[in-house]
């Protein structure tokens, strides 16, 4: 509006507002937005929930995944403890010499902790454990050497520290062979990360199905509010203005689907804890289900919320443009 | 306050709305706008309140080009407008004073504000008892009058009305053409299509007169001639 050829300019309210009272006005129709959108919502309560449970179970999958697999890295770094090297004595070794080496090494700084197990005992144990006990009977002699087992010390973890141990466990006079036994540990490891990609490419695919849902959703919102948002646009309101409660009603989708979410997910390790507890005890360990951290749900909600406003983004740039006054 | 410079509107297809069209409004003016349907009537009242743009031509309203308004810029221009339809556009899951109030929310007026200016412009049109009532429950008449305090709440410069008593009876016509009087001497500029030839006749203001879309009667220029 040119100010000098319309004398009545400062009789409309858009020239007297000042500063302070249109950040203030701002804000306000900010807050007013939330609540409506919400309002809105409320209105059709059944659809509302059918759509923020349709973000809810999307949502809950991958983090529901993404929670047990925290659980299985949380279980393999305990079993990260297992790593162990097993020294082969040589043939002609004596006990009495066993028992030497043993105390030996157990004042080595890289090394916790050295068990003896003579050829005796590892044949009972082989018997035992393999089934081929009667086929074992048939042998003349014991086949198994001595063995010494290593647990190495903490601060021996790392590949590099075990590799440089091993080496200076294969050059004493009375090792035979010397093994690390971290292979299992390194698939898993691999079978892990393997999990982790496939993981990352679901969330992608359902974080987009997300948006469609929500995108969707907000298209529909906008064709039943068309004869509203023709309106507004004849009495001056900005696209801004019109936008705003769509993009809040987003978010309400949003941070309902991941209210829905952390729900089914907390359900699902109620209802698996019991049976992860009976297969630990099984295994003679206890394990207890890692609940939801604050840094997944912290970001469930956060993800949830981006999705929610993208969604509505993306279906109110598309849409309110076509919805013009005729 | 409204200057039409050979404006000339024509639609996809080839049919000419309006042609050639050169006219002045003053500023305070109350004008009558009339013709059969077809005349371009409707078409003159879009392209003043920027819903459709000319083909050719200038046109100038309150001191703008409104071919130098982008479409961003359009929502402010409209502020300066009020907007009255033959089927009210009223929205009917909100209350008369919050149909009234929209266009102050739209322009993030401060709450006592809203209050003061619905309830003095609800009061203008008598209907000051129903700001709580929905419009679905209004007589016809009543939910006119609701449209017109919705269109002079924020006080703008230029009220333009399209059919405003089509469905009504002519003593709540003649009522409504007298409030739009009101608003005139205090300055409004206002712009009524109607083809009530009865009622137009009978009130003492200017008639421009379409057919075709072009303009064969300026009550104004025959008295000065």
């Amino acid at each position: 509006m040119n100010t000098r050829n319309s004398p009545r300019r400062e009789n409309t309210y858009a020239g007297r507002v000042g500063v302070m009272t249109s950040l203030h006005g701002y804000l306000m129709s900010h807050l007013q937005a939330f609540v409506y959108s919400l309002g809105q919502l409320w209105r059709a309560p059944l659809s509302m929930v059918m759509t923020a449970a349709v973000i809810g179970i999307a949502l809950a999958l991958p983090t529901g995944l993404n929670v047990l697999l925290n659980n299985a890295q949380q279980l393999s770094g305990q079993w990260g403890n297992a790593v162990q090297i097993s020294l082969f004595l040589k043939g002609g070794v004596s006990p009495a010499r066993a028992h030497e080496l043993q105390k030996n090494l157990q004042r080595m700084p890289e090394i916790s902790q050295v068990d003896f197990i003579s050829p005796e005992q590892a044949l009972e144990e082989f018997k035992r454990l393999s089934g081929f006990g009667d086929a074992l009977k048939a042998l003349d002699e014991n086949p198994l050497p001595a063995v010494l087992v290593i647990q190495p010390s903490l601060a021996t973890r790392d590949h590099v520290a075990l590799e440089n141990l091993l080496q200076r466990l294969r050059g004493l006079q009375d090792v035979d062979v010397a093994q690390l036994d971290e292979n299992w540990l390194r698939r898993l490891s691999a079978i892990m990360s393997f999990v982790q990609r496939g993981l990352f490419l679901l969330s992608g695919m359902l974080a987009l199905a997300v948006i469609l849902v929500v995108g969707n959703t907000i298209r529909l919102a906008i064709q039943n509010r068309r004869d509203e948002i023709v309106v507004i646009k004849l009495i001056g309101g900005t696209d801004a203005f019109i936008r705003r409660p769509f993009l809040y009603t987003g978010l309400w989708y949003g941070l309902m689907g991941a209210g829905i979410a952390y729900l089914l997910i907390a359900i699902a390790l109620f209802l698996l804890s019991g049976p992860v507890q009976e297969l630990s005890s099984l295994y003679q360990s206890k394990f207890d289900l890692l609940a939801i951290d604050f840094r997944t749900l912290a970001s469930l909600l956060v993800v949830s919320v981006l999705l929610g406003l993208g969604g509505s983004w993306l279906a109110v740039g598309r849409h309110l443009r076509e919805i013009e006054p005729r | 306050m409204i200057q039409f410079n050979q404006t000339s509107k024509r639609y996809p297809g080839g049919h000419d709305a309006l042609l050639n069209l050169s006219l002045d409004i003053e500023s305070g003016e109350m004008v009558f706008l009339t013709g059969h349907s077809g005349a371009g009537k409707s078409t003159f009242l879009k392209l003043v309140a920027l819903l459709e743009r000319p083909s050719r031509g200038q046109l100038i309203v309150n001191g703008q080009n409104l071919a130098k308004i982008g479409r961003g810029k359009i929502p402010y221009f409209r502020r300066n407008i009020g907007i009255i339809f033959q089927d009210h556009q009223l929205l009917f899951d909100r209350t008369v004073y919050d149909n009234v109030a929209l266009p102050l929310i739209i322009q993030g007026l401060p709450r006592a504000e809203v209050g003061k200016r619905v309830r003095a412009a609800l009061d203008k049109v008598g209907l000051l008892k129903k700001e709580k009532v929905y419009p679905i429950t209004l007589s016809g008449g009543e939910q006119q009058r609701v449209g017109i305090a919705r269109a002079v709440v924020h006080k703008p410069a230029l009220l333009l009305a399209d059919e405003p008593t089509g469905n009504l009876d002519p003593q709540l016509s003649w009522e409504i053409m007298q409030t739009f009087e009101q608003f005139s001497q205090v300055g409004v500029t206002v712009v009524v299509a109607s083809h009530d030839l009865d009622l137009i006749s009978r009130m003492q203001n200017r008639i421009l007169v379409l057919k075709d879309g072009q303009l064969i009667g300026d009550s104004k220029q025959v008295a000065r001639a």
